[in-house]
């Protein structure tokens, strides 16, 4: 009950601030937000498409911590949680897509870019696509959970390759990356305004506990449901 | 584990006698080395027909010589799992080998296996695609060596979890696109750099990353093997 | 025969898709000893050879193998032989390729003599340079004997030890069962009686859903 209050409100605090707040070229009062050259309103999207992104890899790390629980335990509770995860995860990484995506459209001129960050979001798609359609592939429950979180372990130690190969491929365009024309640009997280940084690290817990609490949700229901199976 | 000498012996020779067992039926059977030999044939004839007389950039050239060995080594790698599977002789070997026994002895074989077929890949690729010019030879080489390792490591693991599911044929790629993908990603660029006559030393940190690539997967797979293999 | 061998199952038990196929399974069975696995159809028979012989894990339990003093034996797999219906030989091969494959993958050296011998006693020497997958079903029934028993195992477990085979095959198997209730333990697991003529120990798998 208290983390749904907590959630509502920090959720729409930053709803309002980060859709709400004024910006002007030379910040003087504190709720005044700072214009970025080049973003300009476009940059209120970190708010939002930043947390986004940050919890499809939060809940693929949870799925991945549960799935090892469950190779160890032997115990299909670990599985619900392990695939409870990943399913909020898919979830979270289209939505982080598709956001992406939008905003490229317009700051970029075009939806799809291959900038790294771009790869690797698809590649985390990749992987949640493949993770879904081999536990659909697999009938008995003990086997897929087994299988599923084998899966999702070698996925998880490859997937940190992606960090060192990408810069040698391809050049940033996302705000902050190296190849940013304007340099070290000022959405740098560390670079940002004081009261921007405030929403943004508020926005971040916000989506964590959101993700939080979908995924107890989550794991309630399918408890719930395998609950009525048996007894069905 | 205290006393590893001669388990660490008896080891090897189970992992040996599963190379040999596989190899063995391979040479007879001749499945998997007909499919891959096939496919490599037909999607570098389909390459030719569709360039025509333009040819295309070194750089295409060279990425698309691992789509070749992308998807020849998806026709082919699953083949000493899925095989067992279907003839009903994982038990046999469960009952016989050790899970470690048999997953370093098919790993083994697909290397043998993918080592082959690659360098039947590279020399044909090169034979009737014009345009596709190697540089810097030591580079190509060792980058076709490790890519190989590489191929077979990723290949051999989900080739093991494809086996135990229901439907398996499209979901073999399906899974190993994503864990190829930053093996794949480093060859391409290897292959670049070798068609652009780059210093060996300049494609290191590219073989460093195939190695530990290499490396991680392996150790990794190992691990998980034994709760792949046995139900 | 080794009188240290001893094979005990404890509250062992087994879940496919959260529907339990046993629970509770307790036994123990010495060297000289035969243990007799009864149960109908989807009781869960094939389940617990599976388990006895070490490649399928329990979902509870621990099942302990020794063979002398030094308590448990950890990689037991060179102990058992197992004969079942759904064992399938490497049917690309032959009979005595199939014995000399699975000599080398357990690790132990393989004396042709003794295949041949092991061959001729099963019936199919005659066959034996012969690929498996050109036998009769009652051939293959045969081979997997010799299969289970190149390797002079300790603990023979045998499921549905006489299907596909004719008279002369049932009056081998009755043979092979007698010398290994003389060599150590002996694991029968089947529903027709009429198979085996006395046992020390009983897992009736009817009691244990």
């Amino acid at each position: 009950m208290v983390l749904k209050i907590l959630l509502g409100v920090l959720l729409t605090a930053v709803i309002v601030s980060g859709f709400g707040l004024p910006m002007s070229p030379h910040p003087q009062a504190w709720y005044e937000l700072p214009v970025i050259p080049g973003l300009e309103e476009k940059a209120r999207i970190i708010f939002f498409h930043v947390p986004t992104a940050w919890l499809s890899v939060v809940a693929f790390l949870t799925s991945m911590t549960y799935a090892i629980q469950y190779l160890r335990k032997r115990d299909l509770a670990y599985d619900i949680r392990s695939s409870a995860a990943a399913g909020l995860g898919f979830m979270f990484c289209i939505l982080a897509t598709i956001t992406g995506a939008v905003w490229a459209k317009f700051n970029w001129g075009s939806y799809w870019n291959w900038d790294p960050r771009e790869t690797s979001i698809f590649v985390l798609l990749l992987i949640y696509g493949a993770y879904f359609s081999l536990r659909s592939a697999v009938e008995t429950e003990e086997k897929r959970a087994t299988l599923s979180s084998a899966y999702s372990i070698i996925a998880a130690v490859t997937v940190p390759f992606f960090i060192f190969i990408m810069p040698r491929i391809m050049t940033g365009l996302h705000p902050g990356a190296k190849g940013d024309p304007e340099g070290a640009g000022p959405v740098v997280e560390f670079k940002m305004a004081p009261n921007m940084r405030v929403i943004f690290f508020t926005s971040l817990i916000a989506f964590t506990l959101l993700f939080y609490w979908m995924f107890t949700l989550r794991v309630r229901t399918a408890e719930l449901e395998t609950y009525n199976q048996r007894r069905g | 584990m205290s006393a590893a000498r001669p388990s660490f012996r008896l080891f090897l020779r189970s992992t040996g006698a599963v190379f040999l067992k596989d190899l063995r039926s391979e040479l007879r059977t001749r499945y998997a080395v007909s499919a891959l030999i096939m496919f490599v044939v037909t999607t570098i004839s389909i390459i030719l027909f569709s360039l025509g007389s333009e040819g295309a950039s070194p750089d295409a050239l060279s990425g698309m010589l691992w789509v070749v060995v992308f998807f020849a080594a998806m026709s082919g790698l699953s083949r000493t799992f899925v095989m067992e599977e279907e003839r009903g002789t994982t038990l046999t070997l469960q009952l016989l080998a050790p899970p470690g026994a048999v997953f370093f002895g098919k790993l083994l074989f697909n290397l043998v296996l993918v080592t082959g077929v690659n360098a039947v890949t590279v020399v044909l690729y090169s034979a009737f695609i014009n345009g596709f010019v190697i540089r810097t030879m030591s580079i190509f080489v060792v980058t076709v060596l490790l890519g190989s390792i590489g191929f077979a490591a990723a290949a051999t693991v989900i080739a093991a979890i494809i086996a135990r599911a229901n439907t398996r044929g499209t979901l073999y790629p399906v899974l190993s696109f994503p864990i190829v993908l930053p093996l794949l990603l480093s060859v391409i660029d290897a292959t670049r750099m070798a068609s652009e006559g780059a210093f060996f030393g300049e494609a290191a940190g590219e073989f460093q990353l195939l190695i530990s690539y290499i490396v991680v997967v392996i150790v990794s797979s190992a691990m998980l093997f034994e709760y792949i293999w046995k139900d | 025969m080794n009188p240290g061998l001893r094979i005990a199952g404890k509250d062992l038990r087994k879940e496919f898709d959260r529907r339990p196929v046993f629970r509770d399974v307790s036994f123990s069975a010495s060297a000289g000893e035969t243990l007799l696995v009864t149960g109908r159809n989807g009781s869960g028979k094939s389940t617990l050879v599976k388990i006895i012989c070490g490649v399928l894990s329990p979902g509870g339990g621990t099942l302990t193998v020794t063979q002398d003093q030094d308590g448990p034996v950890r990689e037991a797999r060179n102990l058992f032989g197992l004969v079942s219906p759904y064992l399938q030989l490497f049917d690309e091969f032959s009979a005595v390729e199939n014995l000399s494959i699975a000599m080398g993958i357990r690790g132990l050296p393989f004396d042709p003599a003794a295949a041949d011998g092991l061959l001729e006693r099963v019936a199919i020497y005659p066959r034996r340079h012969d690929p498996v997958r050109t036998y009769s079903s009652g051939m293959k029934q045969r081979a997997k004997y010799a299969f289970a028993l190149i390797h002079t195992p300790p603990v023979l477990v045998l499921d549905e030890p006489m299907s596909n085979l004719d008279g002369d095959g049932t009056a081998v198997v009755r043979a092979v069962m007698a010398e290994q209730r003389r060599r150590g333990i002996l694991v029968v697991a089947t529903n027709d009686m009429s198979d085996i003529e006395t046992y020390d120990g009983r897992i009736d798998l009817n009691e244990r859903r």
